[in-house]
Protein backbone atom coordinates (compact mmCIF):
# COMPACT_ATOMS: atom_id res chain seq x y z
CA UNK A 1 0.00 0.00 0.00
CA UNK A 2 1.01 3.51 -1.07
CA UNK A 3 2.18 5.71 2.27
CA UNK A 4 1.54 9.08 1.91
CA UNK A 5 3.81 11.43 4.04
CA UNK A 6 1.81 14.58 5.28
CA UNK A 7 5.37 16.50 6.71
CA UNK A 8 7.52 15.74 3.70
CA UNK A 9 4.65 15.85 1.12
CA UNK A 10 5.90 12.39 -0.42
CA UNK A 11 4.24 10.10 -1.74
CA UNK A 12 5.54 6.30 -2.01
CA UNK A 13 4.06 3.71 -4.65
CA UNK A 14 4.89 0.31 -5.01
CA UNK A 15 4.14 -0.58 -8.37
CA UNK A 16 5.07 -4.53 -9.37
CA UNK A 17 5.88 -6.18 -13.03
CA UNK A 18 4.12 -9.45 -13.20
CA UNK A 19 4.50 -12.37 -16.01
CA UNK A 20 5.57 -15.53 -16.85
CA UNK A 21 9.53 -16.22 -16.54
CA UNK A 22 11.50 -14.84 -19.25
CA UNK A 23 8.73 -12.26 -20.58
CA UNK A 24 10.86 -9.53 -20.38
CA UNK A 25 10.02 -7.79 -16.79
CA UNK A 26 13.91 -7.43 -15.76
CA UNK A 27 15.04 -5.94 -19.03
CA UNK A 28 11.85 -3.71 -18.88
CA UNK A 29 13.52 -2.35 -15.67
CA UNK A 30 16.98 -2.66 -16.87
CA UNK A 31 15.79 0.14 -19.96
CA UNK A 32 14.03 2.30 -17.59
CA UNK A 33 17.39 2.29 -15.37
CA UNK A 34 19.28 2.99 -18.27
CA UNK A 35 16.90 5.74 -19.71
CA UNK A 36 16.44 8.13 -16.56
CA UNK A 37 19.85 7.29 -15.20
CA UNK A 38 20.44 10.73 -13.99
CA UNK A 39 17.15 11.15 -12.11
CA UNK A 40 17.78 7.55 -10.39
CA UNK A 41 20.15 8.13 -7.78
CA UNK A 42 20.55 4.63 -6.13
CA UNK A 43 22.00 1.27 -7.81
CA UNK A 44 19.35 -0.97 -9.69
CA UNK A 45 19.16 -4.17 -7.03
CA UNK A 46 18.97 -7.52 -8.41
CA UNK A 47 18.63 -10.85 -6.26
CA UNK A 48 19.48 -13.12 -9.10
CA UNK A 49 20.48 -16.79 -10.29
CA UNK A 50 24.02 -17.14 -11.23
CA UNK A 51 21.81 -17.77 -14.95
CA UNK A 52 20.14 -14.18 -14.61
CA UNK A 53 16.54 -15.46 -13.71
CA UNK A 54 15.37 -13.16 -10.80
CA UNK A 55 15.42 -15.14 -7.91
CA UNK A 56 13.48 -12.90 -5.52
CA UNK A 57 13.06 -9.10 -7.11
CA UNK A 58 14.79 -6.09 -8.82
CA UNK A 59 14.00 -3.05 -6.96
CA UNK A 60 14.49 0.32 -9.00
CA UNK A 61 13.34 3.90 -7.00
CA UNK A 62 12.07 6.24 -8.95
CA UNK A 63 11.64 9.83 -8.07
CA UNK A 64 9.22 11.03 -10.72
CA UNK A 65 8.37 14.79 -9.43
CA UNK A 66 5.71 16.71 -8.29
CA UNK A 67 1.84 15.34 -8.98
CA UNK A 68 -0.94 17.18 -7.18
CA UNK A 69 1.59 18.77 -4.74
CA UNK A 70 3.22 16.05 -3.33
CA UNK A 71 7.14 14.54 -4.39
CA UNK A 72 5.68 10.70 -5.94
CA UNK A 73 8.70 8.17 -5.50
CA UNK A 74 7.82 4.90 -7.10
CA UNK A 75 9.52 2.07 -6.57
CA UNK A 76 9.46 -0.61 -9.33
CA UNK A 77 10.00 -4.17 -8.69
CA UNK A 78 9.60 -7.36 -10.83
CA UNK A 79 9.08 -10.90 -9.70
CA UNK A 80 10.39 -14.00 -10.17
CA UNK A 81 8.23 -15.27 -13.47
CA UNK A 82 9.34 -19.14 -12.86
CA UNK A 83 6.65 -20.89 -11.82
CA UNK A 84 8.59 -23.11 -8.60
CA UNK A 85 9.13 -19.29 -7.28
CA UNK A 86 5.75 -18.63 -6.04
CA UNK A 87 6.49 -18.06 -2.64
CA UNK A 88 8.43 -15.44 -3.10
CA UNK A 89 6.11 -13.89 -5.63
CA UNK A 90 3.35 -14.13 -3.42
CA UNK A 91 6.17 -11.56 -0.75
CA UNK A 92 7.01 -9.52 -3.72
CA UNK A 93 3.50 -8.26 -3.86
CA UNK A 94 3.08 -7.38 -0.72
CA UNK A 95 1.46 -3.70 -0.40
CA UNK A 96 1.33 -3.43 -4.35
CA UNK A 97 -0.23 -0.16 -5.57
CA UNK A 98 -0.27 -0.86 -9.20
CA UNK A 99 0.81 -3.53 -11.68
CA UNK A 100 2.43 -4.15 -15.40
CA UNK A 101 1.68 -7.85 -16.27
CA UNK A 102 4.64 -8.43 -18.99
CA UNK A 103 3.19 -11.20 -21.41
CA UNK A 104 5.70 -12.68 -23.48
CA UNK A 105 4.35 -12.60 -27.76
CA UNK A 106 5.85 -15.98 -28.38
CA UNK A 107 3.51 -18.07 -29.91
CA UNK A 108 5.67 -20.79 -28.16
CA UNK A 109 4.23 -18.68 -24.57
CA UNK A 110 0.98 -18.27 -25.13
CA UNK A 111 -0.15 -20.75 -22.39
CA UNK A 112 2.23 -19.33 -19.97
CA UNK A 113 0.92 -16.03 -20.06
CA UNK A 114 -2.51 -16.98 -19.63
CA UNK A 115 -1.35 -19.07 -16.49
CA UNK A 116 0.57 -16.39 -15.21
CA UNK A 117 -2.23 -14.17 -15.21
CA UNK A 118 -4.35 -16.59 -13.13
CA UNK A 119 -1.55 -16.67 -10.75
CA UNK A 120 -1.53 -13.01 -10.20
CA UNK A 121 -5.22 -12.99 -9.74
CA UNK A 122 -4.76 -15.75 -7.41
CA UNK A 123 -2.38 -13.96 -5.36
CA UNK A 124 -3.86 -10.86 -5.28
CA UNK A 125 -6.51 -12.81 -4.04
CA UNK A 126 -4.40 -14.03 -1.25
CA UNK A 127 -3.97 -10.35 0.18
CA UNK A 128 -7.55 -9.52 -0.47
CA UNK A 129 -6.96 -7.80 -3.80
CA UNK A 130 -9.19 -8.24 -6.50
CA UNK A 131 -7.51 -8.05 -10.24
CA UNK A 132 -10.64 -6.08 -11.70
CA UNK A 133 -9.52 -3.75 -9.21
CA UNK A 134 -5.82 -2.73 -8.69
CA UNK A 135 -4.34 -0.40 -11.53
CA UNK A 136 -3.19 -3.02 -14.09
CA UNK A 137 -1.59 -1.78 -17.67
CA UNK A 138 -0.63 -5.61 -20.13
CA UNK A 139 2.78 -5.38 -22.02
CA UNK A 140 2.63 -7.72 -24.88
CA UNK A 141 6.73 -7.59 -25.07
CA UNK A 142 8.95 -8.94 -27.58
CA UNK A 143 7.06 -7.09 -30.65
CA UNK A 144 10.12 -6.89 -32.67
CA UNK A 145 11.04 -10.77 -32.74
CA UNK A 146 11.24 -11.81 -36.48
CA UNK A 147 13.29 -15.49 -36.17
CA UNK A 148 10.31 -17.04 -34.22
CA UNK A 149 6.31 -16.96 -34.93
CA UNK A 150 4.64 -14.20 -32.51
CA UNK A 151 0.92 -13.96 -31.65
CA UNK A 152 -1.41 -10.90 -33.36
CA UNK A 153 -2.20 -8.43 -30.86
CA UNK A 154 -6.12 -9.52 -30.96
CA UNK A 155 -5.91 -12.65 -30.08
CA UNK A 156 -3.23 -11.58 -26.90
CA UNK A 157 -6.35 -9.17 -26.35
CA UNK A 158 -8.67 -11.80 -26.59
CA UNK A 159 -6.64 -14.25 -24.17
CA UNK A 160 -5.79 -11.87 -21.41
CA UNK A 161 -7.75 -8.75 -21.36
CA UNK A 162 -11.13 -9.72 -22.61
CA UNK A 163 -12.26 -9.39 -19.24
CA UNK A 164 -9.99 -6.80 -17.57
CA UNK A 165 -10.39 -4.49 -20.25
CA UNK A 166 -7.02 -2.31 -19.47
CA UNK A 167 -4.86 -0.48 -21.33
CA UNK A 168 -2.51 -2.47 -23.20
CA UNK A 169 0.27 -1.71 -25.22
CA UNK A 170 2.29 -3.70 -27.86
CA UNK A 171 6.11 -3.03 -26.63
CA UNK A 172 9.61 -4.23 -26.83
CA UNK A 173 11.87 -4.01 -23.88
CA UNK A 174 15.02 -4.70 -25.43
CA UNK A 175 14.44 -1.96 -28.24
CA UNK A 176 13.10 0.16 -25.73
CA UNK A 177 9.44 0.38 -27.90
CA UNK A 178 6.42 1.82 -25.37
CA UNK A 179 8.28 0.48 -22.50
CA UNK A 180 8.06 4.43 -21.32
CA UNK A 181 4.75 4.58 -22.00
CA UNK A 182 3.92 1.29 -20.61
CA UNK A 183 5.55 3.06 -17.12
CA UNK A 184 3.55 6.37 -17.30
CA UNK A 185 0.12 4.68 -17.93
CA UNK A 186 0.03 2.66 -14.15
CA UNK A 187 1.90 5.55 -12.93
CA UNK A 188 -0.99 7.76 -13.86
CA UNK A 189 -3.47 5.15 -13.19
CA UNK A 190 -2.09 4.07 -9.63
CA UNK A 191 -2.24 8.02 -8.86
CA UNK A 192 -5.49 7.92 -10.03
CA UNK A 193 -6.58 5.62 -7.73
CA UNK A 194 -5.01 6.94 -4.83
CA UNK A 195 -6.80 10.68 -5.24
CA UNK A 196 -9.42 10.31 -2.42
CA UNK A 197 -5.98 10.78 0.13
CA UNK A 198 -4.06 13.24 -2.12
CA UNK A 199 -6.62 15.78 -1.91
CA UNK B 1 -12.71 -14.81 -13.81
CA UNK B 2 -15.12 -13.45 -11.55
CA UNK B 3 -14.57 -11.22 -8.37
CA UNK B 4 -15.37 -11.82 -5.14
CA UNK B 5 -13.91 -8.55 -3.95
CA UNK B 6 -16.94 -6.25 -3.72
CA UNK B 7 -15.93 -3.82 -0.81
CA UNK B 8 -11.89 -3.57 -1.85
CA UNK B 9 -10.62 -0.16 -1.61
CA UNK B 10 -6.75 1.40 -1.05
CA UNK B 11 -5.74 1.02 1.91
CA UNK B 12 -3.16 3.86 2.21
CA UNK B 13 -1.30 4.27 5.28
CA UNK B 14 -1.31 8.29 5.90
CA UNK B 15 0.26 9.23 9.34
CA UNK B 16 -0.07 13.24 9.98
CA UNK B 17 2.40 15.43 10.34
CA UNK B 18 2.24 15.61 14.26
CA UNK B 19 2.55 12.07 14.23
CA UNK B 20 5.87 12.10 12.55
CA UNK B 21 7.48 14.39 14.70
CA UNK B 22 6.76 12.69 17.25
CA UNK B 23 7.95 9.26 15.84
CA UNK B 24 11.00 11.31 14.78
CA UNK B 25 11.97 12.30 18.34
CA UNK B 26 11.69 8.84 19.51
CA UNK B 27 13.90 7.34 16.77
CA UNK B 28 16.23 9.77 17.82
CA UNK B 29 16.04 10.21 21.37
CA UNK B 30 15.91 6.42 22.23
CA UNK B 31 17.84 4.86 19.67
CA UNK B 32 20.26 7.22 18.07
CA UNK B 33 21.22 9.31 21.40
CA UNK B 34 21.98 5.57 22.51
CA UNK B 35 24.60 5.48 19.80
CA UNK B 36 22.78 3.50 16.89
CA UNK B 37 24.02 4.94 13.26
CA UNK B 38 20.76 4.72 11.44
CA UNK B 39 17.43 3.82 12.21
CA UNK B 40 14.25 3.25 9.96
CA UNK B 41 10.67 2.77 10.32
CA UNK B 42 9.24 1.13 7.72
CA UNK B 43 6.11 -0.70 6.31
CA UNK B 44 5.64 -4.16 5.05
CA UNK B 45 5.94 -3.38 1.42
CA UNK B 46 9.12 -1.54 2.03
CA UNK B 47 7.99 2.02 1.93
CA UNK B 48 10.03 4.16 4.53
CA UNK B 49 8.31 5.88 7.14
CA UNK B 50 10.77 7.49 9.24
CA UNK B 51 14.36 7.66 8.71
CA UNK B 52 16.97 9.32 11.14
CA UNK B 53 20.62 9.01 11.33
CA UNK B 54 23.70 9.60 13.39
CA UNK B 55 24.82 12.22 10.55
CA UNK B 56 27.88 10.45 9.37
CA UNK B 57 25.63 7.35 8.12
CA UNK B 58 25.29 7.23 3.64
CA UNK B 59 23.56 3.88 3.02
CA UNK B 60 20.51 3.69 0.37
CA UNK B 61 17.72 3.64 2.45
CA UNK B 62 15.46 3.26 -0.54
CA UNK B 63 17.33 -0.09 -1.05
CA UNK B 64 17.64 -1.40 2.06
CA UNK B 65 14.44 -0.60 3.27
CA UNK B 66 12.74 -2.67 0.08
CA UNK B 67 15.72 -5.43 1.23
CA UNK B 68 14.41 -5.46 4.79
CA UNK B 69 11.15 -5.62 4.21
CA UNK B 70 11.49 -8.62 1.55
CA UNK B 71 14.10 -10.27 4.02
CA UNK B 72 11.50 -9.85 6.94
CA UNK B 73 8.79 -11.56 4.95
CA UNK B 74 11.40 -14.64 3.94
CA UNK B 75 12.17 -14.86 7.53
CA UNK B 76 8.42 -15.19 8.60
CA UNK B 77 7.55 -17.00 5.92
CA UNK B 78 9.78 -19.72 6.85
CA UNK B 79 8.85 -20.00 10.11
CA UNK B 80 5.50 -20.64 8.98
CA UNK B 81 6.78 -23.79 7.33
CA UNK B 82 8.34 -24.97 10.29
CA UNK B 83 5.57 -24.63 12.27
CA UNK B 84 6.50 -21.21 14.31
CA UNK B 85 4.06 -18.17 14.50
CA UNK B 86 7.34 -15.91 13.85
CA UNK B 87 11.47 -15.75 14.67
CA UNK B 88 11.40 -13.60 17.54
CA UNK B 89 15.26 -12.43 16.87
CA UNK B 90 16.34 -11.04 13.67
CA UNK B 91 19.85 -10.04 13.79
CA UNK B 92 22.64 -9.88 10.79
CA UNK B 93 26.07 -9.36 13.03
CA UNK B 94 29.12 -8.19 10.79
CA UNK B 95 32.37 -6.91 11.53
CA UNK B 96 31.65 -3.22 11.78
CA UNK B 97 27.81 -2.77 11.12
CA UNK B 98 25.01 -4.76 12.43
CA UNK B 99 21.76 -4.63 11.51
CA UNK B 100 18.81 -5.70 13.86
CA UNK B 101 14.53 -5.75 12.72
CA UNK B 102 11.82 -5.81 14.76
CA UNK B 103 8.52 -6.26 14.02
CA UNK B 104 6.23 -2.83 15.50
CA UNK B 105 3.02 -4.12 14.56
CA UNK B 106 1.11 -5.92 11.63
CA UNK B 107 2.15 -3.38 9.64
CA UNK B 108 5.42 -1.67 10.56
CA UNK B 109 9.36 -2.59 10.76
CA UNK B 110 11.88 -0.73 12.69
CA UNK B 111 15.11 -1.54 11.27
CA UNK B 112 18.36 -0.43 13.31
CA UNK B 113 21.85 -0.28 12.04
CA UNK B 114 24.65 0.02 14.68
CA UNK B 115 27.85 -0.63 15.45
CA UNK B 116 30.43 -2.20 17.66
CA UNK B 117 30.04 0.26 21.04
CA UNK B 118 26.38 -0.68 20.87
CA UNK B 119 25.61 -4.17 22.54
CA UNK B 120 22.72 -6.31 21.13
CA UNK B 121 21.33 -6.62 25.25
CA UNK B 122 20.98 -2.42 24.81
CA UNK B 123 19.55 -2.31 21.86
CA UNK B 124 17.17 -4.48 22.06
CA UNK B 125 15.93 -2.55 25.45
CA UNK B 126 15.71 0.53 23.43
CA UNK B 127 14.46 -1.20 20.59
CA UNK B 128 11.64 -2.79 22.88
CA UNK B 129 10.96 0.64 24.58
CA UNK B 130 10.82 2.87 21.08
CA UNK B 131 8.53 0.25 19.67
CA UNK B 132 5.79 0.59 22.74
CA UNK B 133 6.02 5.02 22.08
CA UNK B 134 5.71 4.31 18.70
CA UNK B 135 2.87 2.29 18.76
CA UNK B 136 1.29 4.48 21.10
CA UNK B 137 1.27 7.45 18.60
CA UNK B 138 -0.02 4.94 15.63
CA UNK B 139 -2.89 4.37 17.43
CA UNK B 140 -3.99 7.90 18.33
N1 LIG C 1 13.68 -10.12 -28.63
C1 LIG C 1 13.37 -9.73 -27.41
N2 LIG C 1 13.90 -10.34 -26.34
C2 LIG C 1 13.56 -9.91 -25.12
C3 LIG C 1 12.66 -8.83 -24.92
N3 LIG C 1 12.52 -8.61 -23.59
C4 LIG C 1 13.31 -9.53 -22.98
N4 LIG C 1 13.94 -10.31 -23.90
C5 LIG C 1 14.89 -11.39 -23.63
O1 LIG C 1 14.20 -12.43 -22.93
C6 LIG C 1 15.06 -13.01 -21.95
C7 LIG C 1 14.43 -12.95 -20.59
O2 LIG C 1 14.29 -11.58 -20.19
P1 LIG C 1 14.17 -11.16 -18.66
O3 LIG C 1 13.96 -9.70 -18.65
O4 LIG C 1 15.31 -11.69 -17.88
O5 LIG C 1 12.85 -11.94 -18.27
P2 LIG C 1 12.11 -11.97 -16.85
O6 LIG C 1 10.67 -11.79 -17.14
O7 LIG C 1 12.74 -11.04 -15.91
O8 LIG C 1 12.38 -13.50 -16.42
P3 LIG C 1 12.38 -14.13 -14.92
O9 LIG C 1 13.29 -13.29 -14.09
O10 LIG C 1 12.84 -15.52 -15.03
O11 LIG C 1 10.97 -14.07 -14.47
C8 LIG C 1 16.38 -12.25 -22.03
O12 LIG C 1 17.27 -13.00 -22.83
C9 LIG C 1 16.00 -10.96 -22.69
O13 LIG C 1 17.06 -10.39 -23.43
C10 LIG C 1 12.10 -8.20 -26.09
O14 LIG C 1 11.33 -7.24 -26.01
N5 LIG C 1 12.48 -8.69 -27.29
MG1 LIG D 1 13.60 -11.27 -14.11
Amino acid sequence: MAFVNMKSKEVQAKIVFYGPGRGGKTTNLEYIYGKFRERIKSEMVSIKTHGDRTLFFDFLPFDIGKIMGYDVKVQLYTVPGQVKYDATRKLVLKGVDGVVFVADSQVEQRKKNVQALKNLQDNLATYKKSIFKVPLVLQYNKRDLKDVPILPMEVMEKDLNSQLKVPSFGASAVTGHNVVPTLKKIISATMASMQNVLK
Amino acid sequence: MGSNYDDYSFSEIVLGQEQLDSIETILTDELVESGVHSVLLIDLAGNIIAHRDNGNCDHDVYSLSALASANFAAVDTMAKIVGEEEFSLLFHKGENESIHFSKVNDEFLLIAVFGKKVTLGLLRLKVAEAIEKINTIIQQ
